[in-house]
């Protein structure tokens, strides 16, 4: 097996053992991307000797004993909302095309004090405002198992890089779905962690009561492995949450995960699987839950509520809050200022600079956040919103009085073709009805494939948890895992094609 | 013509006294290097989130205290969006829907008498940075030093009727702050600045007229013109039968009028929402008590104290309240020298004088209260001449010398060596033969003068008394 | 509930959030604008009275820092990447007349 096709949890073992460098795994990727980008363009900056100059130095850390922990030596993509020192950080916009901040965000200092190393910036949707990847100012990434398709988003890059082998594991944002979405639509596994549980401090705003730094892998236990060093209480993030909540373990010995199902309570709710979801994505639910059952879990369809007023309150508080958050870029501190035209004054820049700066997705969001926030209509959008979203949170805590984990999809089709989703915007948000609803009541979300649907792409499956209830997504995760087999086999036997 | 009458409410800016800013740990000391005093937090760099300052809480906390005011024990922050330069994020952290404090009250005096003055709400939010426009040039240039520096902003109700009693509110706010330490206070530097809300109605009206709101007021003079003009104007607007516009309008005191601020490009909707990057604030019972038990004793209360307890007059006690700083010092010194009214000389007097020369104030002093009472005692006990005890100050005022050391050193304490004035005396007696006999045919005017001449020989260290009596008594004997 | 997007809305969204949409463009805007809205007035649907809006995602209160200076100057890297300065300090065009 070569090392691009390892886990991260692997690699790190291997290179603990010795049996081959961080340098050597950090080429393995290199070349293997070398190969992979020009169909899938998953990366929009992308260093390579940068990467081995910094694999070398982990190298000569661990051998000294500097870095002990398990992802030591490996190669991680960081999404490009995620601050990077001295590298260009630019939410795949125009208007930070050449932003280069001074300063790192939390997670991916603690990426670097862990001996991660860091291999480039991954692309997205301009802003993480988009659910395919196609609205990058940088061209869109490509679906691994289908170059015509679209990878998913707004983490799309991140979850095509890991798919492509391109990457053992990366760093996303989630804040409507989009760690979940691309990585269901792109066969990885990816998880939204509990709002807190990871620093938001450098990742770039969207909507700041939604958004949540995740990790992603090849498989659960590499999303655990890295969640371990990402959920980290930071004084710079008055909401994140003190001491470490969070329970996580990653198995070392993982012979008998299946047991975990053993008297674990699932809900399925069932309108995620009801008028509107693909066949395909109902059926893998369907199996999975079946799966759990015959393994010893309580599983059960019920009616969750609320479903077709999640995106309403999404969409008005994500843009609502995106169109404070991005008020910021203005020409006057960093990133894109327009050309001065001869009568151009300070509002001129600012219009010039904003309209040319962002496209058009982004243009939209503001524009609905800033009137959704105006004067006479803040109580019937905004405010209502905050209300229905106080709502779901109530039906949440309510479902998990009976369950451990609510089981669900995480898009309600597979990978659509490149294109289909950018003509009609409402039905591109309407996309996102499996996954806003753990982003308005911040709980963890993580998707793992499971099938294959008949066009040959991947299906994934969606664990809900209650808040900082880490653990029990994981416990049901192993499970699912165990239960499915290796997901290479599970393709494989499937007559999935995968590059 | 009618009758009117002034309606004006007052907002109120105050700069907290903090160490550094109200979201960040940049410092707040003025007078910086532009943005040196900057960080992507209050530079409002992409990514970058508010963290509080505890201090910031409980400096508004204990400035709600003491105007009366009713405490939100659930309070939060929220968003004020504008685009303007100085506003790194285009939008201002502050307070509209859950302030930290509401509903309190401050008694004014004024020529006409006592009067309360509602206080609205004081809620926390942070300044803006600092805009500097090139005169020849088409651009501005931008420094966010001050972005991020803690406010509280404390807005009274439409309560006050005349610019008497503007600046008789403003007065009382600014001793209550500099009292309570939370804010210097200072209007020419920026760390007050009130916005006046005025409008004008006929006496004897229940509504209000339409109100204008001014800015870049910077000093009581300003203020009270202002007000006047304002007042003036609009009562003119009125007369002639045209309305007034509710609108924001600067003050220019060099020309004494004032004119619209804003442009149609300043659509005046903030679009106020709760912050998301920012908890809310729970005040608890334990805090609210920790508060109250450091409240200090507020300028009245203390300006009486001294008065009742070391005699002082009102106008002493008045001038040494005037800041809390030398009202401290004055307190301390007094206890330790024992002596209330040598204390409030040297303060008042050679202190202030000093003060004045170097452009010092009271909480930049050096010498300590315990040396000032030591250099008291020490004149009160003769062990040094009032002459070099002011010597002595002047070290102690440049730097916190000991007193009793300083005089050891450099010799300035009272001689009490017999032999030396005796010969001293002598040596004067003998030198000025002229004055010596013009003394004995009476003329004993000359005396001074052969005191002096002593003192002179003596270098001011010789104790007065001593050298007059001994002048006299060999005085008489060469008779 | 259509054409809350009318014009002199569409004009006073535009000065608040500094874009500058005109023609097909602008109107294209004020349509999407439209049926999202209408979209999102689903949620009229729901009996919310008595609801406390939920603000943030969990109960957390009290988050402070101490009152201690812990940045030093990071001027020269911040101002790198600015479209203008000069003498230590950010260009924009003149603020008054």
């Amino acid at each position: 097996m070569e090392i691009w096709e390892m886990t991260a949890v692997s690699i790190g073992e291997r290179i603990r053992q010795g049996e081959f460098t961080s340098e050597e795994a950090v080429r393995s990727f290199l070349d293997r991307a070398k190969k992979e980008e020009g169909r899938i363009h998953a990366f929009v900056r992308l260093d390579g000797d940068a990467a081995v100059k910094r694999a070398k130095e982990v190298d000569q850390g661990i051998r000294e004993g500097r870095y002990t922990g398990p992802l030591a030596g490996v190669p991680v993509a960081v999404k490009d909302n995620i601050c990077t020192r001295g590298i260009p950080t630019t939410c795949c916009s125009k208007i930070l095309a050449n932003f280069v901040p001074p300063y790192s965000a939390t997670a991916a200092e603690l990426l670097e004090q862990a001996g991660a190393v860091a291999l480039g910036k991954t692309n997205m949707d301009e802003f993480a405002m988009g659910s395919t990847t196609e609205t990058s100012y940088f061209g869109p990434t490509k679906n691994p198992w289908d170059t015509g398709r679209a990878p998913g988003g707004s983490s799309g890059g991140s979850c095509a890089a890991v798919a492509a082998g391109e990457a053992p594991a990366a760093l996303g944002s989630d804040t409507g779905g989009s760690i979940r979405q691309p990585s269901s639509w792109c066969g990885v596994t990816g998880i939204k962690p509990t709002y807190g549980a990871v620093s938001r401090y450098g990742l770039i705003a969207y909507g700041s009561s939604l958004d949540q730094i995740g990790p992603i892998g090849r498989d659960a236990a590499d999303c655990a492995a890295l969640l371990k060093i990402l959920a980290v209480h930071d004084p710079k993030d008055a909401t994140s949450a003190a001491g470490t909540p969070l329970k996580i373990e990653v198995p070392e010995n993982r012979d008998n995960m299946a047991g975990g199902a053993e008297g674990l309570r699932v809900g399925i709710p069932e309108a995620y699987i009801g008028e509107g979801t693909d066949p395909a994505v109902r059926d893998g639910i369907l199996q999975a839950g079946e799966a759990l059952k015959k393994a010893g879990a309580l599983v059960e369809t019920f009616s969750l509520g609320l479903e077709d007023y999640v995106i309403p309150a999404y969409y008005v508080i994500a843009s609502a809050e995106a169109s404070s958050n991005l008020e910021r870029f203005d020409g006057v501190k960093y990133g894109y200022r327009a050309e001065k035209g001869p009568e151009d004054g300070l509002h001129e820049m600012y219009k010039k600079s904003r309209t040319e700066g962002f496209g058009p997705e982004v243009r939209r969001r503001i524009l609905l956040g800033t009137f959704v926030l105006s004067s006479g209509y803040y109580d019937a959008y905004y405010l209502k919103a905050l209300k229905v979203r106080a709502l779901v949170r109530g039906a949440f805590d309510q479902a998990f009085e009976k369950y451990d984990v609510l089981l669900a999809p995480a898009a309600p089709t597979t990978a659509p073709r490149l294109g289909e989703s950018l003509s009609d915007p409402l039905k591109m948000y309407l996309g996102d009805i499996d996954t806003v609803a753990a982003n308005l009541a911040g709980i963890p979300g993580l998707t793992m494939p499971w099938c294959l649907d008949e066009k040959g792409l991947p299906v994934g499956i969606q664990i809900m948890g209650n808040r900082f209830r880490e653990d029990q997504v994981f416990r049901a995760a192993f499970a699912c895992e165990a239960l499915r087999g290796t997901w290479k086999e599970v393709w494989k036997r499937e007559g999935g094609e995968r590059s | 013509m009618k009758q009117y009458e002034t309606v004006i409410g007052l907002e109120v800016h105050v700069e907290l006294a903090t160490r550094t800013k109200i979201f960040c740990g940049c410092s707040t000391r003025f007078g910086a290097a532009p943005n040196t005093q900057t960080c992507p937090v209050c530079a409002g760099f992409p990514g970058a989130l508010p963290v509080l300052n505890k201090k910031v809480l409980e400096f508004a906390l204990a400035a709600g205290m003491a105007l009366n005011c009713e405490v939100n024990r659930y309070s939060r922050f929220d968003r004020k969006n504008y685009f303007y330069p100085d506003n790194p994020q285009n939008y201002q952290i502050s307070q509209l829907y859950l302030p930290i404090c509401h509903d309190g009250k401050v008694e004014i005096e004024t020529a006409a008498g006592k009067k309360a003055i509602r206080i609205h709400e004081i809620h926390m939010e942070e300044d803006a940075g600092k805009l500097i426009h090139d005169e020849w040039g088409d651009c501005s240039l931008v420094d966010f030093n001050r972005s991020g520096v803690p406010l509280i902003e404390i807005v009274s109700e439409p309560d006050m009727r005349s610019a008497d009693e503007v600046i008789a509110y403003l007065e009382t706010l600014r001793d209550t702050l500099q009292y309570l330490k939370v804010s210097d206070c200072k209007l020419q530097e920026g760390s007050m600045r009130a916005d006046v809300n005025l409008s004008v109605r006929e006496v004897g009206s229940d509504t209000f007229g339409i109100r204008t709101e001014m800015k870049n007021l910077n000093s009581f003079k300003a203020i009270a013109h202002a007000v006047e003009g304002e007042r003036e104007r609009q009562i003119e607007l009125l007369e002639e039968g045209k309305a007034v516009v509710q609108e924001t309008r600067r003050w220019d005191e060099n020309k004494e009028s004032s004119r619209p601020m804003r442009s149609k490009e300043d659509a005046k909707d903030y679009r106020y929402f709760p912050d998301p990057d920012l908890p809310p604030i729970v005040v608890s019972e334990e805090l609210l008590h920790k508060i109250r038990s450091r409240q200090p004793i507020l300028r009245k209360e203390r300006q009486r104290q001294m008065q009742e307890v070391y005699g002082l007059t009102e106008y002493d006690a008045s001038v040494l309240t005037s800041s809390v700083y030398m009202a401290e010092l004055y307190e301390e010194t007094a206890k330790l020298s024992g002596n209330g009214r040598k204390t409030a000389a040297w303060l008042m007097g050679e202190t202030m004088r000093l003060m004045k020369e170097e452009g010092l104030e009271a909480q930049n002093l050096r010498f300590s209260p315990a040396h000032l009472a030591s250099l008291i005692r020490a004149e009160e006990e003769g062990r040094v001449t009032p002459h070099s005890a002011k010597k002595i100050f002047a070290a102690m005022f440049r730097e916190d010398v000991d007193p009793d050391q300083y005089m050891e050193e450099h010799g300035l304490a009272v001689v009490r060596d017999e032999k030396a004035l005796e010969e001293a005396v002598d040596k004067v007696l003998a030198q000025c033969e002229q004055s010596v006999e013009e003394y004995r045919s009476g003329k004993e005017k000359v005396f001074s003068f052969l005191m002096g001449q002593v003192m002179r020989e003596m270098k001011g260290k010789a104790d007065a008394a001593s050298v007059r009596s001994l002048l006299l008594e060999k005085l008489k004997k060469s008779l | 509930m259509s054409g809350k997007i009318d014009e002199t809305t569409m004009e006073n969204v535009l000065i608040l959030a500094k874009l500058e949409l005109s023609g097909q463009e602008r109107a294209q805007a004020a349509a999407e604008m439209e049926k999202m809205l209408g979209y999102v007035e689903k949620m009229n649907e729901l009996d919310t009275s008595g609801v406390e809006p939920m603000v943030h995602p969990y109960e957390i209160g009290n988050v402070f820092r101490e009152d201690e200076v812990t940045n030093g100057s990071m001027r020269e890297e911040l101002l790198s990447g600015a479209p203008g300065q000069e003498d230590g300090q950010y260009v924009v065009p003149k603020t008054v007349e």
